[in-house]
């Protein structure tokens, strides 16, 4: 149930342009076509009784209590199912209408217990609020109906309960997991009274398709559904605005709370990622808050053999600011840098990478987008002149055909996953390009038209294969390209795209994907009408990554599939802050703005505001970091919110690199892999603990504001603050604003952000400046932002990494919904109930030649390493392709993982590595060590 | 830095500009991305391992490009 001080105007909003005028009770009130009655009397200020309806879901017309009277019509319609009119008198109140809803609400209440003084929902029922207004007096056939009461429970989900004795059987739950969710899990079961809510399959929720999005307890108006958190704590006192600190779809969230304790996370409906909606870790999963692990004094030691030490604040910043200034002084200015979290806010961002710039006085800076977006930006900036997707979430709704490659939304992105199933759902057309076969190529009625399942590493032979099909079947939009892209360059590609050799036909033996389907496949996005391009790490993270980004802006640019709604290309991003802490200068070649730092006019702004020289060279990349500190040129980092042992590649190259350096600084909430090589632990702040900005993958800029205070007693943003300044360089901010007012100073495409903009606006999408105060929703209109479109042709190259006898088969690997990450959040959550371990799925035929069954451990080998995990027998993967999650520390997946990386950013070829799969005969000898690791005295908080 | 790994990481980036048309152009592409991305150490590294034999370690064009770098 939401508050019921939140408006609720009953049913959607109507999209038309046609307005109709009316009387309520007497008010005028004007409404677009197509609104309905009761959404037309809320908005005169007029309330009517409801049960079955409320705004996320369509009208259902189910309870009857809405009825009223309209003049010139027969009896007493739904208002909530009758549109307005031109005209139109309606009464809401009437002796006659007071008669009907008592005498709905009498039968409802006949199977309903009237505990409402111990009930969790009392205050915000919509169903006591509903007896309230309609002046029930007595239930005239008694309270003891059986229908419901008295029934079963079912608390098996985590997070949220199911009672049938306070179900009203309105199937807002229903129509809440068809609509909002796509996820089909509810069914009413039974006819009359008898009819009951009921997941399927199996009767419960936990095991059901369920996939806890919370979307049926949000909308139920009893306590029928209620959150576990609420029941145990009762109705919250106050709620602050924030946004989600999970994934790249930024989520905007009422964080309700009691003085500082939160008793839940209900999603925003008036927040434009959302509206309305969550996945199970943004609206269940944030006890990691609180968790017992969290560290919350810092702590020092001189070896990473020594246990942790606790001191003070100012003996912890001290002592690291000595040694990286000790370190500075012996290898020179160039031996330090930092690592910035795409998990912190954009001021959080924005003050490391001046801290490493000012401070430091080199560019050693760098993010995790590197493992996985870089190719993005490398790509859409040399192509269309911006790194960043072009569309809104909401553009979704008006494409007519989606091609999705290497992302796989409902694990990674669920929100966005469920405004996309309703768009196919009303008929938009779905090409699906992965080695796996991900839910959406089948799912509740969703069907992708076409799924190029292809061999790990080829996406750039498929892009070009399409691209020819484009070119040479005369499907290239010759005007857009004519008028908005450099002509000498499209020729060019043009006659690449075009040659035998790119042909369908010509690359099936390579890709594996059959050459009809490639042709059909370009057909339908080139003709389907508007054709989006939607994409994740599936493409980026290869020795090509960047070079198929470029054959996606290409492919975009030459159908005219940019720069309006229902179009365009849109990477999705992973981690919540990804496109803010790129944005925020976080690489070590680009100045806030994606703005080289070769570029005098440029570095002249920065020196002027912020005091200090700037270097024009390019600084090191996380793994040249590591690679430079194997031969000793780099020795102390500063890890802010990243676990690189975990999440890069290579785990143990990572590892060596670690222990060759002599300062390594980590903040974070919790002790964290790498922290077991780290001589400094910070401890960090979660999202809940300060005030700043997050910016999604539409570019989004939206508030995070502080729920409860820090409890290390302070947020990250003032940790850098104090390193700065024990570095001689103060950082005097009063509060986040502050630094976004520096953003905005010194970022032209921020430069119309502020809080009290954001305040008054809800968010913002960059640019946002003069020419756009509000924002930007639709990039490229009219013209690309680098100008004319630029193509480049995109030659396939194998990558390195092959197949042998001795390790036959590809794995990639990737996420799954209830866990994120490395998992430090998730993994100290309830979430482990839905998955308490990685897994590895391998094709039934592989695995029956290997003499593997489902849930064997099995040992994952590659040339770098080996990972032992359990292995899940599906034909989801291809014989030849095995897959593997990797959110558990202990199962070591990225110890397998390579060195291989994209040519241009070296974002780590995560998606292929050529492994074997065996029955495990023990731990892996990585897993041993890290046990023992963690048993000695090192491995423990004090 | 590890040499061979630097030479690698350049052949690559030579495999993309080598589909450009122009052979100049795709030297300088090469040239051009060594400045704005790499760290002048790994710059360094790579034209002092590439200035004797270690330049047969490249493709053609990249040791164009490294030619062009090593001009300034
Ligand atoms: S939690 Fe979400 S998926 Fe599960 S039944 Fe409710 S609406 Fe459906
Ligand atoms: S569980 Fe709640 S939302 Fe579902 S039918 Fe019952 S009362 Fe309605
Ligand atoms: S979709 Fe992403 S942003 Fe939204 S609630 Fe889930 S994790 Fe949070
Ligand atoms: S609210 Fe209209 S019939 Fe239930």
């Amino acid at each position: 149930m939401r508050s019921l001080a939140e408006r609720d105007p009953g049913t959607p909003a109507a999209r038309s342009d046609r307005t109709v005028s009316l009387q309520i009770d007497g008010l005028p009130v004007q409404v677009p076509a197509g609104t309905s009655l009761l959404r037309a009397a809320v908005l005169a200020g007029v309330s009517i009784p409801k049960l079955c309806a409320t705004e996320a879901l369509a009208p259902f017309g189910s309870c009857r209590l809405c009825l009223v009277e309209v003049e010139g019509k027969k009896g007493f319609p739904a208002s909530c199912t009758t549109p307005a009119e031109e005209g139109m008198r309606v009464r809401t109140q009437s002796d006659a209408l007071a008669r009907l809803r008592r005498g709905v609400l009498e039968l409802y209440l006949t199977d309903h217990p009237l505990d409402c003084l111990t009930c969790s929902a009392n205050g915000n029922c919509e169903l006591q609020a509903v007896a309230g207004t309609v002046g029930l007096r007595e239930v005239r056939y008694g309270t003891s109906g059986q229908s419901h009461q008295g029934a079963a429970g079912d608390d098996s989900n985590p997070y949220f309960a199911f009672d049938p004795s306070r179900c009203v059987v309105c199937s807002r739950c229903v129509r809440a997991c068809e609509e909002q969710q796509g996820s089909f899990a509810l069914t009413i079961e039974g006819r009359g009274f008898a009819s009951r809510v009921s997941p399927g399959p199996g009767g419960r929720f936990l095991g059901s398709e369920c996939v806890s999005c919370g979307a049926c307890v949000t909308a139920c108006p009893t306590a029928a559904l209620a959150e576990k958190s609420l029941v145990a704590l009762g109705q919250p006192q106050r709620r602050v605005a924030t946004t989600c600190g999970y994934c790249g779809v930024g989520c905007g969230f009422e964080a309700e709370v009691q003085g500082e304790r939160v008793v839940r996370m209900l999603p925003s409906r008036e927040a434009q990622a959302n509206l309305g909606h969550a996945c199970v870790k943004g609206r269940f999963a944030w006890g990691y808050a609180t968790h017992p692990d969290r560290i919350t004094r810092p702590m020092i030691r001189a070896r990473t053999s020594d246990p942790w030490r606790e001191v003070s604040w100012e003996e912890a910043i001290g002592h690291a600011a000595a040694e990286l200034r000790r370190i500075q002084a012996g290898h020179g200015r160039g031996s330090i840098g930092a690592i910035v979290s795409s998990r912190c806010t954009n001021e959080e961002d924005w003050l490391v990478q001046k801290l490493v710039r000012t401070a430091f006085g080199n560019n050693n800076v760098d993010t995790c987008a590197r493992v996985c977006h870089a190719p993005t930006g490398y790509g859409l900036g040399q192509t269309l002149g911006t790194s960043a997707g072009t569309q809104t979430f909401a553009s979704v709704e008006q494409a007519d055909v989606v091609l999705l490659i290497g992302a796989n939304p409902t694990d990674a992105h669920p929100v966005f996953a469920s405004r996309l199933k309703r768009r196919l759902r009303e008929g938009a057309r779905l090409v699906v390009v992965d080695p796996r076969a991900i839910e959406l190529v089948r799912a509740p009625h969703v069907r992708a038209d076409y799924h190029l399942q292809l061999r790990p590493g080829t996406n750039v032979a498929v892009l070009t294969a399409l691209a020819h099909v484009v070119v040479t079947e005369g499907l290239a939009a010759t005007r857009f390209v004519a008028e908005r892209c450099e002509p000498g360059a499209f020729e060019i590609w043009r006659e690449f795209v075009a040659r035998p050799e790119h042909a369908p036909e010509a690359l099936e033996p390579v890709t594996g994907v059959p050459a009809a389907l490639v042709r059909g496949a370009a057909r339908l996005y080139a003709t389907g009408g508007n054709a989006a391009i939607y994409y994740g790490l599936g493409v980026t993270e290869h020795s090509q990554g960047s070079t198929a980004v470029i054959a996606i802006a290409n492919l975009a640019m030459a159908t005219g599939n940019v720069g309006r709604e229902g179009v365009g290309v849109n990477p999705l991003r992973g981690q919540n802050n990804v496109q803010g802490s790129c944005d925020m200068g976080s690489f070590p070649h680009e100045l806030p703005g994606y703005r080289h730092v070769s570029d005098a006019a440029v570095r002249g702004s920065f020196e002027a505001d912020w005091g200090v020289r700037l270097d024009p060279e390019p600084g090191l990349r996380i793994p040249n970091m590591m690679d430079a500190a194997l031969d000793g040129s780099f020795r102390g980092l500063y890890c802010q919110g990243e676990d690189p042992v975990q999440s890069e590649p290579d785990t143990r190259h990572v590892i060596e690199a670690l222990q060759a350096m002599e300062c390594v600084i980590v903040q974070d909430l919790f002790l964290s892999e790498t922290s077991r090589w780290a001589h400094v632990f910070l401890p960090g702040a979660s999202f809940l603990e300060k005030d700043g900005t997050f910016t999604n993958a539409e570019r989004r800029i939206s508030r995070v504001r502080r729920v409860m205070a820090p409890l290390c007693g302070k947020a990250d943003w003032e940790v850098t603050a104090a390193l700065s300044a024990a570095l001689g360089h103060p950082m005097p901010y009063r509060h986040p604003s502050e630094i976004m007012e520096e953003i905005a100073r010194l970022t032209p495409t921020f430069a119309g952000v502020s809080y009290a903009k954001l305040d008054r606006l809800g968010s913002l999408q960059w640019p946002c400046n003069a020419a756009a105060p509000e924002g930007t929703p639709t990039m490229h209109v009219g013209g690309f932002v680098r100008g004319k479109g630029r193509f480049l042709p995109t030659a396939y190259v194998p990558t390195p990494e092959r197949t042998t006898p001795r390790f036959p088969l590809l794995l990639t690997t990737g996420r799954i919904l209830s866990q994120y990450n490395v998992g430090a959040q998730t993994r100290r959550t309830e979430n482990l109930r839905f998955c308490g371990e990685d897994l590895l799925e391998i094709h039934p035929q592989d695995a029956a030649d290997r003499r593997v069954a489902d849930g064997d451990l099995v040992s994952l080998t590659s040339r770098s390493g080996e990972a032992v995990l359990r292995a899940h027998l599906t034909e989801r993967v291809q014989p030849g392709v095995v897959y593997a999650t990797f959110h558990f520390p202990e199962t070591g997946a990225n110890v397998t993982t390579t060195e291989n990386s994209d040519w241009a950013t070296n974002c780590p070829e995560y998606k292929v590595t050529a492994v074997q799969v065996a029955r495990a005969a023990g731990r892996s000898a990585w897993q041993r060590e890290r046990e023992a690791m963690l048993r000695s005295p090192a491995g423990e908080a004090p | 830095m590890n040499a061979a790994k630097l030479v690698a990481m350049a052949n690559q980036i030579g495999d993309f500009f080598a589909a450009q048309p122009d052979r100049r152009q795709a030297a300088e592409g090469v040239a051009s991305h060594l400045r704005r991305f790499w760290e002048p150490r790994m710059r360094a590294e790579l034209l002092a391992h590439t200035a004797g034999g270690g330049a047969q370690e490249l493709s053609p064009l990249v040791r164009e490009a490294v030619e062009m770098l090593r001009k300034g």
